[in-house]
């Protein structure tokens, strides 16, 4: 049985934070953008996790449930900001977010 | 003697009480006592004065109160001169007759004057009693004065208290512009006498008077050329036309009859007018050598008393009959001075106001008995109403018109037989002048006291008789008819009675037995002290006396005519104007022309209003439009410019120093579009680029190393 490396857990990681990206880059619907900040946020914490595992040292576990906590926090102010959003524009299309220029 | 300062002080505090306080404090007795009251002190000073005078030695006498003008250095003919000026006042005979007549009847004057302004306001009262105490305080410095400056004071004084004094019913528009009328053409006359002074200066180097009469007699007398001194005494002399009210600067005097009564008796009769006399004898021997200038002053005078007495034989308003025969007989004294008889029309000064204010109160007394009534045709039959008002008033008619023993007749018989002497033209003039003198005097006194009664009418009844004395009436009350005026303005009228008849008497002429006081009193002041300078002057004067000498005879002769045409006005005006009024009538209507001729004043009025007034309103119109087109042209034109200036530099602003800035942005923002694409706002574009800067990053990193 083919044991399962630090490596397969760096492949994992590059791969979903490549899905992760991707889908920042492509999706127009902020709520999936958002999403995809997920995705990318947990990518890191594999690796933080994998390393850990690697090293044998608990900061790694412990930095990646900070991470979480973060997120979670992310999470609520971005909803937030989404939600005054949707009001102002009644759509969550990230075309519409263009005001930020000169 | 070293108080005649006093004299003209003591009116002026008078002036400055009732000015300042009395306007707004003082009753109507309270403001009478203080101007009746200073002017009362200063006759009494003026009276002793004159006593001392003919008690001492020396006929000169001089104060100098304070230097007014320290010595200026000015340019006179012998080089520089100082111009230096005293507030000096001297007491000769001539000032000190002066002094008399003005302090003497000025106080008569107050006196009645609290009668007859009885029915002004109190602040009326002190303020027309302010006036004329202001008006005494200049006369008497005019009179005074020892040098041209400080008679000039008194002089221009006397001309604001007259404007002053005319126009003091300044409500009514005929009188504010009679007193305006009276202070222009006054001015005229000032140009003149501040020209002669100017030019006395220039000439002699002072101002006082008897050196400026020692400098004259030093020079030779101008027969032949039109010199110097001819020149002064012509511009002098233009001033004492305008004061004196002679031609062509008469016209003012009749208009001044819109003033109070009592103003037109004190200051256009007796006193003010004849400050242009007065003038002349100052200056007499500057006048005695200017022969020329006599000439003209002669004919000037001749002339005058012949036009203002014809004027005065038609006119119907009783004060304007008075104000021409003012003018007339001011000519009589400018005949007198001009045929170098100074005496006598000092003389003639001093009698004529006597019997002039007397004139002119009564008329007063008339005027304010027919309750404001001037025109003579409503008059008539006041005989019986106002007795005293009546024979005090007949005094006074025949001491004008020339009727012995009577003030008048000496002082005319004098000037007429000096006429007589020297241009027998002129005498002719002044001959008929004195008839038409007491033709128009009695038909005045026909007119008003004569005949019946054509006023209006009025009620009787309340217990006053027309005859009584209504000393309680002050013009409040319903009119009860004519009747005869309170004490305090009667008792004026028998003082000034006396005044016209026993004022002659100081100058009894030689062939009548008498010595000829008054001449020989004020010879002094005519001539110049020094007599080794006077030689010239003192042979003439002998000459004169020596004329005087040899024709007795023929002075009689002259006496008996002039008093044969003076009896001659008298009967016929008494002819036409009681025993047979028809008859004037049918003259009038023969005449109609001549009548209407002297009923305008010859039309002078219209030809100066056609010609002086038009042309100088036409010539201040076009001067005014001159300011309107050229001078306010040339301010707003130079307004134009600079908001033309200002329009092109805004031009210059808003174009080039705005354009340079605005280009600089417009350069910034117009480089900075292609950047600004850049700036899409899409965070995904942010994002994406982000990301290809770190590929790079990373991939420069890995590669490098």
């Amino acid at each position: 049985m083919l044991e399962i490396t630090t490596t397969h857990y760096l492949v994992l990681s590059a791969a979903l934070f490549m899905i992760g990206v991707i889908g920042v880059m492509v999706r127009r619907n902020i709520i999936i953008i958002f999403m995809s900040i997920e995705l990318m946020l947990n990518a890191v914490n594999v690796n933080l996790v994998a390393f850990s595992q690697q090293w044998q040292h608990v900061v790694g576990q412990v930095f990646a449930v900070f991470v979480i906590a973060v997120a979670a926090a992310e999470a609520a102010v971005g909803l937030g900001i989404i939600l005054a959003f949707y009001r102002n524009k009644e759509t969550v299309n990230i075309d519409e977010m263009n005001v930020m220029r000169w | 003697m070293d108080v005649i300062w006093l004299i003209p002080i003591l009116p002026g505090i008078g002036a400055a009480v009732n000015g300042l306080l009395g306007i707004r404090f003082f009753s109507k007795a309270q403001s009478a006592a203080v101007a009746c009251g200073s002017m009362g002190l200063a006759a009494a000073l003026s009276i002793y004065a004159f006593v001392q005078l003919l008690g001492s030695e020396s006929r000169v006498h001089d104060v100098v109160v304070a230097t007014w003008i320290p010595a200026i250095a000015l340019e006179t003919v012998d080089g520089i001169g100082a111009f230096a000026v005293d507030w000096a006042f001297r007491l000769d005979p001539l000032s000190g007759m002066m002094i008399l007549v003005v302090s003497g009847i000025g106080l008569l004057i107050h006196i009645y004057s609290t009668s007859y302004m009885h029915g002004e306001s109190d602040a009326g009262y002190a303020r027309f009693f302010c006036y004329l105490n202001l008006f005494c305080f200049f006369m008497l410095t005019l009179v005074l004065g020892a040098n041209l400056l400080v008679m000039f004071v008194g002089w221009e004084g006397v001309g604001l208290c007259s404007y002053l004094l005319i126009g003091f019913w300044y409500q009514k528009q005929s009188a504010s512009d009679a007193g305006k009328k009276a202070f222009l053409v006054n001015r005229i006359g000032d140009w003149g006498f501040v020209l002669g002074i100017f030019l006395i200066f220039f000439t002699f180097g002072t101002l006082d008077f008897r050196e400026v009469a020692a400098g004259a007699a030093a020079m030779p007398i101008e027969t032949a050329e039109f010199g110097v001194i001819s020149l002064i005494c012509l511009f002098l002399f233009v001033g004492a036309t305008g004061k004196s009210a002679q031609i062509p600067l008469y016209v003012w005097l009749p208009d001044a009859m819109e003033g109070p009564t009592p103003v037109s008796a004190l200051i256009h009769a007796a006193t003010m007018v004849t400050a242009g006399v007065y003038m002349v004898c100052r200056n007499a021997v500057l006048f005695t050598h200017a022969p020329m200038v006599m000439t003209i002053v002669a004919v000037i005078g001749g002339v005058t008393a012949l036009m203002a007495a014809s004027i005065g034989l038609t006119q119907t308003d009783i004060k304007r009959v008075l104000a021409y025969s003012t003018v007339s007989q001011l000519g009589y004294m400018f005949l007198a001075t001009g045929v170098g008889a100074f005496a006598a029309g000092a003389f003639h000064l001093m009698t004529h106001a006597f019997f002039k204010a007397l004139l002119f109160l009564g008329s007063g007394s008339v005027i304010h008995a027919m309750n404001d009534e001037q025109d003579m045709r409503h008059m008539g039959g006041l005989k019986t109403f106002m007795p005293v008002t009546f024979v005090t008033m007949l005094v006074g008619t025949l001491a004008i018109a020339g009727i012995p023993p009577l003030a008048g007749f000496f002082s005319k018989d004098e000037i007429l037989f000096q006429t007589f002497l020297h241009n027998r033209v002129l005498w002719i003039l002044a001959v008929a002048t004195a008839g038409m003198t007491a033709f128009y005097m009695f038909r005045l006194m026909a007119m008003t006291f004569y005949g019946e009664y054509r006023g209006p009418a009025w009620e009787h009844g309340e217990g006053h008789d027309a005859g009584e004395d209504h000393s309680d009436h002050d013009g409040h009350g319903a009119w009860h008819g004519p009747h005869e005026s309170p004490t305090a303005m009667t008792g004026p009228l028998m003082a000034l009675a006396v005044g016209a008849i026993v004022a002659g008497f100081v100058g009894i002429p030689a062939a009548l037995g008498g010595g000829n006081a008054i001449e020989h009193f004020l010879e002094p002041s005519f001539t110049v002290e020094a007599t080794e300078e006077a030689g010239p002057v003192a042979e003439a004067a002998g000459e004169a006396e020596e004329v005087h000498e040899v024709s007795h005879a023929a002075e009689l002769g002259l006496m008996a005519l002039s008093i044969l045409v003076a009896l001659g006005g008298i009967a016929l005006a008494h002819r036409l104007y009681i025993r047979r009024p028809e008859l004037a009538e049918a003259w009038r209507a023969r005449w109609a022309g001549a009548h209407r001729l002297l009923l305008n004043k010859y039309y002078v009025d219209e030809l100066y209003q056609s010609t002086v007034v038009r042309g100088t309103m036409s010539g201040g119109r076009g001067l005014w439009r001159f300011d309107g087109r050229v001078v306010d042209g040339a301010v707003n034109g130079t307004g134009w410019l600079t908001l033309a200036s200002s329009w092109c530099s805004q031009l210059f602003d808003r174009y080039v120093v705005d354009g340079a800035v605005n280009l600089v942005g417009w350069s910034a923002s117009e480089s900075s579009f292609s950047l600004r694409r850049i700036q899409t706002g899409l965070i995904q574009n942010y994002a994406l680029v982000m990301l290809l800067g770190v590929f790079v990053f990373v991939s420069i990193y890995l590669l490098v190393r």
